[in-house]
């Protein structure tokens, strides 16, 4: 597909920013009055700059508000208000911590869980398409929530969290790469399915409907980020999770987690990059592209 | 809502005749025309006598060569629209309640004025029958022209699809696929209508006839087994001819 810049930061963003936050609620650190308000503010700025971003590539984004009348069946729909409850509830529990020196666990340990369920809810309205088989996989939540995961322990200061979170996303990429590489394949559609000739014979596209191109091939049948995947996937892995993990075990100190942390956000951008460029959506078969 | 009913009363759709569409793209011009000037969104052109014109089309012409094992390939002209799905993907993914299948007619409709133009409707769908509209920023699909069909206004002959409507070919033909004596189902029972992407689950409404086997030669010449075989060597100049080219090019 067309990776848009606005879905890719949106998704590393709030996912690092729900991450975040689902480390403070279980009180990992537990933090009052100003460090509290900065780890708060951190997390906030990720999480609500994410959102925001998401909202640019809407058509009519004043109507934006509609988006949370559907969480019965719309996981997009139930991001929008699992995300909203867990900003509030997290704001209660954050402000008792910076301004009343108090900890609400049970609201805290909501708040994480809510925060998770974001994440998850976010990967889901890419797993949920069964038209890109790619990302059709239980590869796509297990990345996702692991990813946020890592990215919170990291930014939450919990070394052995962050490792152990590290190396299961980097394993969890390996297997996702692997598995996805075949998914097309398996999902059975191609030209003589999408057109049902292929009880005539070998099917091939002969003319487009048009000269000029459409919404759907410039969206879901766009290849140019395809052309350097293997060298990127390396480089993916590479800075989001071996540095990192390098980072840490030669020494924690202030300097060697803000590399590590600023190295994961940037092999996180490139793998979720990834993500979207690699994705082939089956309308490519009416067109003869993939 | 945008969960889907349980059922539908009817299932209002198209069958579309691949033996017999000719590929003339009147259909695409009559749905442009028609849901540009009526219900909705017009349906933009974007840069339309430049260099990169592109468009909201709600119907598409394809055409596909197919290559049997024996005999010459064969030409396709594959008109693709909405195909009203039973199991529509593109209406549970909607986070607003702006797509929906509708429990009368099982149409499926977008309202324009609660979409908010995320595009994920386009993404569930495989067959590429949702655009965004450029212009207006709201997702647009075929209506089955709802405001034709039911449309008291127009003469009883007009209330069909307008590309239904304006086929010269007769290879578009539009009723409803629940009742199993209306002349759609006849004609699906009758040819074979299949689904496409039937791996997909779903279920379309709208069904595709699929060409007729072609005729087969068969030498029926009575006279040829009396006949003698044309003289396989040329003679006279034409041999001499031969022979020397022949001797020339070696051969």
């Amino acid at each position: 597909m067309h990776p848009a810049p606005s879905i890719i930061v949106f998704t590393v963003l709030s996912g690092l920013g729900f991450g975040l936050l689902a480390f403070l609620g279980l009180g990992m650190p537990t933090v009052f009055g100003g460090v509290a308000f900065g780890y708060f503010t951190i997390a906030y700025l990720l999480a609500v700059i994410g959102l925001a971003s998401s909202a640019f590539h809407l058509g009519n984004p004043q109507r934006a508000l509609k988006a949370f009348t559907q969480w019965r069946s719309s996981w997009l729909s139930r991001e929008a208000c699992l995300s909203v409850a867990t900003l509030v509830v997290m704001g209660i529990y954050g402000g008792g911590l910076v301004f009343f020196n108090t900890k609400l666990s049970t609201l805290g340990l909501l708040g994480s869980i809510l925060a998770l369920a974001t994440v998850f809810a976010t990967s889901m309205i890419y797993g949920q398409l069964k038209t890109v088989p790619r990302w059709n996989s239980w590869t796509t939540p297990a990345l996702f929530v692991t990813l946020s995961l890592a990215g919170g322990a990291l930014l939450a200061g919990q070394v052995l969290m962050t490792l152990a979170f590290l190396v299961l996303a980097g394993v969890l990429q390996v297997i996702a790469w692997t598995l996805g590489d075949g998914r097309f394949a398996e999902a059975g559609s191609t030209q003589g399915t999408a057109t049902g000739l292929e009880r005539i014979g070998t099917v091939r596209h002969f003319e487009s409907p048009h000269t000029g191109t459409n919404y759907l091939l410039r969206e879901m049948v766009h290849q140019v980020g395809r052309k350097h995947a293997q060298t990127l996937r390396v480089i993916a892995l590479a800075l989001m999770v071996v540095l990192p993990v390098v980072l840490l075990w030669l020494g924690v100190t202030y300097v060697t987690v803000a590399l590590a942390a600023l190295s994961h956000i940037v092999g996180t951008l490139a793998s979720r990059w990834l993500f979207f460029a690699e994705a082939e959506h089956v309308v490519g078969l009416y067109y003869g592209k993939r | 809502m945008t969960t889907l009913p349980a059922s539908t009363e009817k299932k209002l759709g198209l069958v579309i005749d691949l033996d017999t569409c000719v590929g003339c793209h009147a259909c695409v011009v009559s749905c442009k025309g028609w849901n540009t000037e009526n219900y909705g969104a017009p349906l933009s052109d974007q840069d339309p006598y430049g260099a990169d014109p592109s468009g909201t089309f709600l119907n598409r012409v394809h055409s596909y060569e197919v290559q049997p094992s024996e005999g010459p390939a064969q030409l396709i002209h594959f008109p693709k629209s909405c195909l009203h799905c039973d199991d529509a993907p593109c209406v549970t993914v909607c986070p607003t309640g702006a797509s929906y299948k509708r429990v009368e007619d099982g149409i499926v409709l977008v309202n324009e004025s609660d979409c908010i133009g995320c595009g994920l409707c386009a993404w569930a769908c495989p067959y590429g029958a949702r655009e965004m509209d450029q212009a207006a920023g709201v997702m647009k699909k075929c209506t089955l022209c709802v405001d034709r069909i039911y449309n008291e206004n127009l003469p009883e002959e007009d209330r069909q699809p307008a590309c239904v409507r304006t086929c010269p070919a007769g290879a578009r033909h539009f009723g409803d696929l629940s009742d199993p004596d209306s002349e759609v189902s006849q004609l699906v029972a009758e040819r074979g209508g299949m689904d496409l992407m039937p791996e997909q689950g779903t279920k379309p409404v709208n069904k595709y006839l699929p060409p007729r086997p072609k005729d087969t030669w068969e030498e029926v010449d009575i006279l040829a087994p009396l006949l003698e075989p044309v003289a396989p060597e040329a003679d006279g100049l034409l041999g001499w001819l031969d022979r020397t080219l022949g001797k020339v090019g070696g051969k």
